[in-house]
């Protein structure tokens, strides 16, 4: 159930939460954190479709804050709902003129005592997430390069450059089930790595980080190929006893192959937003592997930068366009 | 040889590190082998647990289910059976991708438990499987069959060659055995059991599920009594008057009649779960995690286990009897089909049982369990002694119990306590108000099945929660002289006694605990 309040504050909102639970029959209070979603006015019905699934794994408080323009008169709407499919509870925030530039001031006071702050961009997401008014407010931000206008590849390395204690990006959490791939071929084949490649679409952040992974655990050289998608493609490690490869033609299904034994087929699926999201929400301290990640890659961006200004080294030969999505 | 022999290599692979905790442990290629596929513990628990772990991807690529079981089928039906138990048990939401993926990987092997020649099709299904979908000769098998028929496959799997693989010992994949309580129905033939599976399979390559305990529930109970300070200084004899522990189903025994009659309540249940739940309350802090600390502190209290002199005042038993149970009419434990009409099988146990250790001393421990009761529930609740002097006049406490502290096991599991509350207004009244927390509701609704964690650990070859033979046996030296004071019982011409379906026990239950000026609490 909805209840609409126009022209409120923070505590008005917080007002309409108690009374919302106790027209519902004051449901348990099992919340586990704070989920402060900052979003557009037109990605709201997918931003909150996700936030949704998520919270039955984990029961939030979910702030959905939309800033809406920063001129004229300021003023703080918003609806209230609990339950109705909620694992919690659920506010939707807009604000428009001057409290667009002062939202942590409406969050703050709506934060679950003790319990711990994720602040999610779904889409666009400010430079440095964690000088945000609103990142500052989280222990964990979520963004998502994968959805960035100009170039997902280019926010992403923005990102990693921007990396602070907390920060996560969804094109690394994209990667968990290649990586488990990739670790258990390691297990039953324990050779050393000599040089690898990863196929994915032209400008595929995951595949970014992917390489920047594998080549700071392996210390080799991992080329980055393209291929037309969807996403990765392909994973090549190679090994004196012949290359361990998982490739993933269709985005579902994927073949892995490794040196003496025969191919053998695994399930491999792209994930969902809301799965990837429930994923970010298990674990809310710093994820030490993806800043050791970042670091590299922003490392290793910065010296092929100064190595092209040098000299005049040719880029990944563009073999097809592949826009495809 | 240790299951953990493989782990170094993990040590030395760079991609993996400690602190990267999302990676998944994913096992290495192997497959399983399942005897006693029509049963309604494959249909409803395994498959659709097999199934899961796929979906969840901790299944290694290639992994390969093997049915055996006296039918006149082909891969195709044995898939199909398969299928349909997905179908209505998964957990989790089915998927074409993973299913097709799965489902190459099934094989189905017809044959009776003493024919040579099908346990020779058996190693040659397996041989071809690591051939084709190299499973790297690394296989389970699943005995979800009565142990009458263990001793049999035992060594029809022993003689066809199929528990060594032959190769030299560097290349050798591994064989296991998993196997399903009861373990025994007395400590003689537990040992008998134990001496048959140990003679073909070292104890590290055995697993004993106890289905009711999941990982989860044992991690959840150490996490609660171990990572906080308030708990602990409260759990014991000081405080805590006694402890009951309860698991109850609301059905019959069904068909499950050639099973159940002769076992019992007490062996079916009592034996396994409920003494493995009470070991876990009562135990001491193991000195670390592991599976082995964690295995001596659990024998350590079992073996602290006294079992009272009088037993026909400490112990009760009971039949349901005809009735209604949930708006519905059910027959009664000797109308049911397949059981005599004079069996004295208790369908009701409930046992008093101290613990003779400084903790614990003077404090009863009281279990319960049985069929056709109430609701389907399984806790443990530990009851606190009254405050030592009430500020309060008498009847301003009429309403106010003991503390309790409820570990609720299934279903939503969960903690609640229950303490005293005023009442709002002006008179002083102070009532008994209880606090939940559930994980389903404070974490995932995605909590993995027991069966799922069990079936990981058996492929990843992680023994940590499995009870060991040696726990097995102390579980039945508690036992047995209940079950032997039963059974002079039985002689002596004096039934189990009647209760009504749907309610809590039998009227000698409530005696039991009235004798000792206490009640049993409705779950």
């Amino acid at each position: 159930m909805t209840r609409p309040l126009t022209g409120t504050n923070s505590a008005g909102i917080a007002a309409e939460f108690v009374r919302a639970r106790t027209r519902a029959g004051s449901p348990a209070m099992g919340m586990v954190l704070t989920l402060v979603v900052v979003i557009d006015e037109d990605a709201v019905d997918a931003a909150l479709e996700a936030a949704r699934v998520a919270s039955h794994e984990h029961p939030a408080r979910v702030l959905a804050v939309v800033l809406g323009s920063s001129r004229g008169a300021a003023q703080v709407d918003a609806e209230v709902t609990v339950g109705a499919g909620w694992g919690g509870e659920m506010a939707l925030i807009r604000l428009s003129g001057e409290v667009v530039r002062h939202p942590e001031s409406v969050v703050l006071p709506l934060l679950l005592p003790d319990s711990p702050v994720v602040a999610w961009w779904p889409g666009k997401a400010p430079v440095d997430p964690a000088c945000d008014p609103l990142g500052r407010l989280a222990q964990r931000r979520i963004t998502d390069a994968s959805t960035a206008s100009p170039g997902p590849s280019r926010a992403l390395h923005v990102r990693c450059a921007a990396y602070a204690p907390g920060n996560t990006d969804l094109a690394w959490t994209r990667l968990t089930p290649w990586r488990g791939l990739l670790a258990a071929a390691l297990d039953q084949h324990p050779h050393k790595v000599t040089g690898g490649a990863v196929v994915a679409e032209r400008g595929n952040p995951s595949a970014d980080l992917l390489v920047a992974w594998l080549s700071s655990r392996l210390r080799v050289d991992i080329r980055r190929q393209t291929s037309d998608g969807p996403g990765l493609t392909e994973v090549v490690l190679e090994t004196a006893k012949g290359p361990i490869r998982i490739a993933r033609a269709d985005g579902t299904h994927a073949i892995f192959s490794s040196p003496g034994d025969p191919d053998r087929p695994t399930a491999l699926k792209r994930r969902e937003v809301p799965e990837l999201l429930a994923e970010e929400l298990r674990r809310l301290d710093e994820d030490n592997v993806f800043a050791a990640t970042a670091r590299y890659l922003t490392k290793t961006t910065a010296k092929s930068a100064a190595r092209r200004t040098v000299g005049s080294t040719r880029k990944n030969p563009p073999t097809k366009k592949g826009t495809k999505k | 040889m240790t299951p953990r022999a493989a782990r170094p290599d993990s040590l030395r692979n760079p991609l993996r590190d400690p602190q990267d905790r999302r990676l998944p442990r994913i096992a290495g290629p192997c497959g399983l082998v399942l005897f006693g596929v029509t049963g309604d513990l494959s249909r409803k628990k395994v498959m659709p647990a097999v199934y899961d772990l796929a979906n969840r991807g901790l299944l290694p690529p290639g992994f390969s289910l093997v049915g055996f079981a006296r039918r006149d089928w082909a891969d195709e039906d044995f898939a199909q059976i398969v299928h349909d138990s997905v179908k209505e048990h998964a957990r989790t939401p089915f998927r074409e991708e993973v299913w097709d993926q799965l489902a190459e990987g099934f094989r189905f092997v017809p044959g009776d438990f003493d024919d040579d020649e099908a346990f020779d099709r058996l190693r040659r299904t397996i041989e071809e499987l690591d051939e084709t979908r190299g499973t790297g000769g690394n296989h389970a098998f699943y005995l979800a069959i009565p142990p009458a028929f263990f001793g049999d496959v035992v060594g029809q799997l022993r003689e066809h060659g199929l528990t060594d693989t032959g190769a030299p010992p560097d290349q050798r994949g591994w064989r296991r055995v998993v196997v399903e309580k009861p373990f025994g129905h007395d400590l003689a033939s537990a040992r008998k059991l134990n001496a048959i599976l140990g003679e073909v399979f070292p104890e590290g390559s055995v697993f004993r599920i106890d289905h009711y305990l999941g990982k989860e529930t044992v991690q959840n109970m150490l996490a609660l009594r171990f990572a906080n300070m308030m708990f602990e200084p409260i759990w014991n004899a000081n405080y805590v008057d006694h402890v009951q522990i309860t698991m109850a189903e609301d059905v019959g025994i069904g068909g499950r009649a050639g099973y159940y009659d002769g076992i019992g309540a007490a062996r079916d249940v009592i034996q396994n779960h409920l003494l493995q739940l009470m070991s876990l309350v009562a135990m001491e802090e193991p000195a670390s995690s592991d599976a082995l600390a964690l295995r001596l502190e659990k024998q350590k209290v079992l073996s602290s286990v006294r079992v009272p002199d009088d037993l026909a005042a400490t112990t009760a038993r009971g039949q349901y009897a005809a009735g209604w149970a949930g708006g519905e009419k059910v027959p009664g434990f000797l109308q049911e089909r397949g059981i005599a009409s004079r069996s004295t099988t208790e369908t009701f146990a409930a046992v008093t049982l101290h613990i003779e250790n400084r903790r614990w001393a003077g404090v009863p421990f009281y279990l319960r369990t049985g069929k056709r009761l109430g609701r389907r529930v399984t806790e443990v609740a530990i009851v606190f002694k009254r405050a030592p002097h009430q500020l309060f006049n008498a009847t301003a406490i009429e309403e106010l119990t003991q503390n309790a502290l409820v570990i609720r096991v299934q279903p939503d599991e969960g903690m609640t306590v229950r303490f005293g509350s005023k009442v709002p207004g002006t008179a002083m009244e102070i009532r008994d108000v209880t606090m939940d927390f559930a994980y389903g509701s404070t974490f995932t609704e995605a909590s993995p099945e027991a069966y799922e964690r069990l079936i990981l650990d058996v492929l990843l070859g992680d023994p940590p929660l499995f009870p060991r033979h040696e726990e097995v046996e102390l579980s039945w030296q508690i036992l047995d002289p209940i079950l032997d004071f039963w059974a002079a019982q039985d002689t002596s011409g004096e039934r189990p006694e009647a209760y009504d379906a749907g309610s809590w026990g039998p009227r000698s239950a409530e005696e039991m605990l009235a004798r000792d000026g206490r009640t049993w609490r409705r779950p």
